[in-house]
């Protein structure tokens, strides 16, 4: 690649930007649509609804998915609620405070164009989910309810109890599944993605294993759709599914597509601390909980007395002390960084001094168990089998996790990569979250890149580009199920002694000390040593048993984790490149003295776009700048 | 508080769906009550591996209770003893020092066995492609408060809509009877405005769609409300007959 990508930005000013882009983008005909094949890769939101809205315009598609059901996606799990500019609260909001919100949200690292197509999307994404009949939570008199979430003073977050990504997957799963029964969608479960095709630098279709047995398949197609989330499970312990993964965005990257600003990832302040290590996953308690649970930790470090025993004048309410106008609701990287530090100056509760509080002690005093009980009534219970406690008794203890990847594959504004017919949707690409995102704006983003950008952008490019779908046998589809088959045999073939988790809990503990909430020079150096030492022990030591043929979970395992390693290393390159904190992206080198983010206009207002240069060589660095007309950047304040 | 038991796995081994099946036992020591029920299996699961063995295969994802990839039998009952607990969510402090629990897949006609604990539900999926939407493109959806839906209306539509598709009920009912999945989707949609056009139609489809799968009727036995994770009621599979009138 030379020089740098091109984002393909709308010319003019960014409100309306993108009515007047859609005007101009060619259109194709109904008759011509079904002769065209596009392929899916993902059913979460983003993956769910893009399938469904192009099989509704005509489309042929295939979908793949690693789950034996669409509806398992990693998507389901998302609890708080949906962003959108609907102003039904009449507090204030609009379109442009959105906007405002999410931009400044992402400490000014996200294009304009972009953040401000997804406040003007975002009003009829709701009205789309309604139409299905996603249970929305509703006020007394019928119209939809709406809440607050960490970073926003208006209210303008949609929801479904704590189970709002759930009611919006199965809404996009049923319109996907309405176009399998109409026969314009090939669903194919149980399909991991290897490998990406590609024809002269032209994304021309996919290498995928089948989980059950084992068979390599190679699907094309004219438009190749990528929609596989994010990579939070290079931590090994995450929010995320245990089955979430890089493999399709790395195996992508490796056959060309830049990979956007990887270093920034979302540490999730509320999740259910760790505690044995045996541990698999950490459980997320919706941040919503921060409307009604003060966050505290003993005032006096080492106060080993039980919570209740702690008198008000000796806690430390640290948010509402540190960010008076937000409190509690600060956001996700401020309230992360600080627990942290606190947990590390010896205030930290629990086992390990490795959790603070959250109480609903005075939200229940003031409102009755009952209200909090209908508001979060799920969420508490499954923190009570979780941790075994009562969390009406006694504070909840929670501490940050890794949860989000705003980082992803390089995408233009219309979601394609830089390998041309590559889009990539939701949290797999780069785009409107920036350095940071903002509560209940992942499924705003998944769903606005599903029903509404792509189905648009990816029919301009079919209008450009009707070349047919390339045979399953054409060479360039050998090579890559070759590579695939090449990577199979090579990890089955090792026969070490060392199951794969137990690389991946190492590689993810690496990839916490390094490259976690906090990060420095000489850590990140430290990290790239030490990753690279146990990616190579992995490829000396790794067990995988059984044979490639035939159900093999740890070979699926395996797999990803292998693909990790390339992305951690990609991750700490890009951490020590960004010579300056912005949203979660902390180096202690570049605080303010009051211990603040100090971001870097005059360097670092680009986003970094890393190009592979093949097997063994430093990939490169790829700047595209970042332009500010409807709002400038300012230092981020939640004081 | 956390402590340390010892339990016995009695755990159902099948490589293929063709290969005999049966029950082996498996002994954790000193297994910590912190950890989930699955995560025993992911630690037995290690030792299995280092000691050159074929791993238990089970399916698991989000090991939060909302994905609805995990299910099978403990000592018989779907997901295990906890009420409303999805078995990734079911952890070691509720079982006694010295336990045995005896780990099975789940057994019905319509979700063949692929291996050891792990079974195929796509059947749910096709009962679901019958009719289990509502017939709105994207783009023609009108302006989201011109639908009003009573808070009541949208708590109750809200659960039955809540099905996280893991076939407990299924699992756990003698004629595996899939009555409790199709009646909390024709219940959660004919609850709201939105899925009234096609009511009819959609509780007929899903209905014959579950007849030709292979699941079996109704004789009103309520396991499947006692093991379903999400508490959906029974109830639903009565309103539901008198809804096939509809």
């Amino acid at each position: 690649m030379a020089g740098r990508p091109d984002p393909r930005l709308p010319a003019g000013p960014i409100a309306d930007a993108w009515r007047r882009t859609r005007a101009e983008l060619p259109l194709i005909s109904p008759l011509r649509k079904r002769q065209l094949q596009v392929l899916v890769v993902g059913t979460g939101l983003a993956g769910a609804s893009a399938a469904a809205t192009l099989a509704e315009q005509g489309y042929r598609v295939t979908v793949l998915t690693y789950h034996d059901s669409p509806r398992r996606a990693h998507s389901v799990a998302a609890q708080g609620g949906i962003n959108a500019a609907k102003n039904y609260a009449a507090d204030g909001d609009s379109i442009e405070r959105l906007f405002a919100d999410t931009l400044r949200g992402g400490d000014f690292r996200a294009r304009e164009a972009g953040c401000m197509r997804l406040a003007e999307l975002s009003s009829g994404i709701i009205d789309q989910c309604v139409a299905q009949g996603v249970p929305f939570a509703r006020e007394y008199g019928g119209t939809l309810a709406s809440r607050s979430f960490g970073g926003a003073l208006v209210s303008r977050t949609f929801y479904a109890r704590g189970q709002t990504g759930q009611q919006l997957l199965y809404g996009a799963t049923a319109a996907l599944l309405r176009q399998v029964a109409a026969g314009r969608i090939t669903l194919l479960p149980r399909r991991d993605m290897l490998e990406l095709v590609t024809v002269d630098g032209v994304a021309r279709g996919v290498v995928a294993r089948h989980l059950l047995t084992g068979a390599l398949e190679v699907h094309t197609a004219q438009a190749v759709l990528l929609a596989t989330g994010g990579y939070s499970n290079v931590f090994f312990l995450s929010t995320n599914a245990l089955k979430s993964n890089a493999t399709a965005i790395w195996r992508a990257h490796r056959q060309g597509a830049l990979l956007a600003n990887p270093c920034f990832t979302q540490i999730h302040p509320t999740c259910i601390p760790s505690g044995d290590p045996g541990q698999s996953k950490l459980t997320l308690m919706s941040e919503s909980l921060r409307n009604d649970g003060r966050i505290w930790l003993p005032a006096i470090a080492g106060d080993n007395r039980a919570p209740e025993q702690i008198p008000q004048a000796e806690r430390d309410y640290f948010l509402e002390r540190l960010y008076p106008r937000y409190g509690n609701m600060a956001p996700r990287d401020l309230a992360s960084r600080r627990a942290r530090e606190l947990c590390n100056a010896g205030h930290g509760v629990g086992p390990g001094g490795r959790s603070v509080y959250l109480d609903l002690r005075d939200a229940i005093a003031e409102q009755g168990r009952g209200v909090i009980e209908q508001r979060y009534g799920n969420l508490l219970e499954m923190y009570a089998r979780i941790s075994g406690d009562d969390p009406y008794a006694v504070p909840l203890r929670i501490y940050p996790a890794p949860h989000y990847t705003m980082g992803g594959l390089w995408v233009d504004y219309q979601l394609m990569s830089s390998v041309p017919g590559l889009f990539v949707l939701g949290e797999a690409n780069y785009s409107e979250h920036g350095a940071n995102r903002l509560g209940a704006s992942a499924l705003m983003q998944g769903l606005a890149d599903g029903y509404f950008i792509a189905p648009a952008t990816v029919t301009a490019w079919l209008a450009g580009h009707p070349t047919p779908a390339i045979a399953a046998d054409h060479p360039a589809c050998r090579e890559a199920r070759a590579r695939a088959q090449a990577r199979i045999d090579g990890l089955v073939a090792i026969q070490g002694d060392r199951p794969v988790d137990s690389f991946h809990r190492k590689l993810g503990a690496l990839m916490l000390e390094h490259c976690g909430i906090s990060r420095t020079a000489g850590g990140l150096r430290a990290g790239l040593a030490e990753v690279a030492a146990l990616e190579e022990r992995f490829h000396g030591e790794l067990r995988v048993p059984g044979a490639a043929e035939g159900p093999n979970p740890e070979l699926e395992k395996a797999l990803r984790v292998a693909d990790f390693f390339g992305l951690a290393q990609l991750m700490l390159r890009d951490a020590l490149a960004r010579e300056e904190s912005c949203g979660a992206h902390f180096r202690e080198e570049h605080q303010t003295p009051d211990g603040e983010a100090q971001r870097d206009d005059s360097r670092f207002a680009h986003i970094a776009a890393w190009e592979d240069a093949g097997e063994g060589r430093e990939p490169i660095r790829h700047a595209e700048p970042l332009t500010f007309t409807a709002l400038q950047p300012s230092a981020r304040s939640y004081r | 508080m956390s402590r340390t038991i010892f339990l016995t796995l009695r755990i159902w081994r099948q490589e293929t769906p063709e290969a005999p099946g049966g029950f082996r036992s498996y002994r954790l020591e000193a297994v910590s009550t912190d950890l989930s029920l699955l995560e025993a299996l992911d630690q037995l699961n290690e030792r299995l591996i280092s000691a050159g063995e074929r791993p238990v295969s089970f399916e698991h994802d989000c090991r939060e209770g909302i994905c609805g990839s995990c299910g099978f039998l403990v000592n018989g009952q779907a997901h295990g003893p906890q009420a409303a607990t999805s078995v990734c969510q079911l952890y070691l402090r509720q079982f006694a020092d010295g336990a045995t629990l005896t780990l099975e897949p789940w057994r019905a006609r319509a979700f063949p066995l692929i291996q050891d604990l792990a079974v195929e539900r796509s059947a749910l999926d096709r009962l679901l492609i019958a009719g289990g939407y509502c017939s709105v493109s994207t783009g023609q959806a009108p302006e989201a408060n011109a639908l009003l839906v009573g808070q009541e209306q949208a708590r109750s539509a809200f659960d039955t809509a809540t099905c996280i598709g893991c076939g407990a009920c299924v699992a756990s009912c003698r004629n595996a009877s899939a009555s409790l999945f199709v009646a909390a989707k024709l219940a959660h949609l004919a609850q709201l405005p939105q899925g009234q056009p096609e009511r009819a139609r959609r509780a007929g489809a899903m209905q014959a769609a579950m007849a030709a799968e292979g699941f079996g009727g109704c004789s009103s036995h309520l396991e499947c409300e006692a093991v379903c994770p999400q508490q959906i009621s029974a109830d639903w599979i009565s309103w539901m007959h008198a809804e096939a009138r509809h």
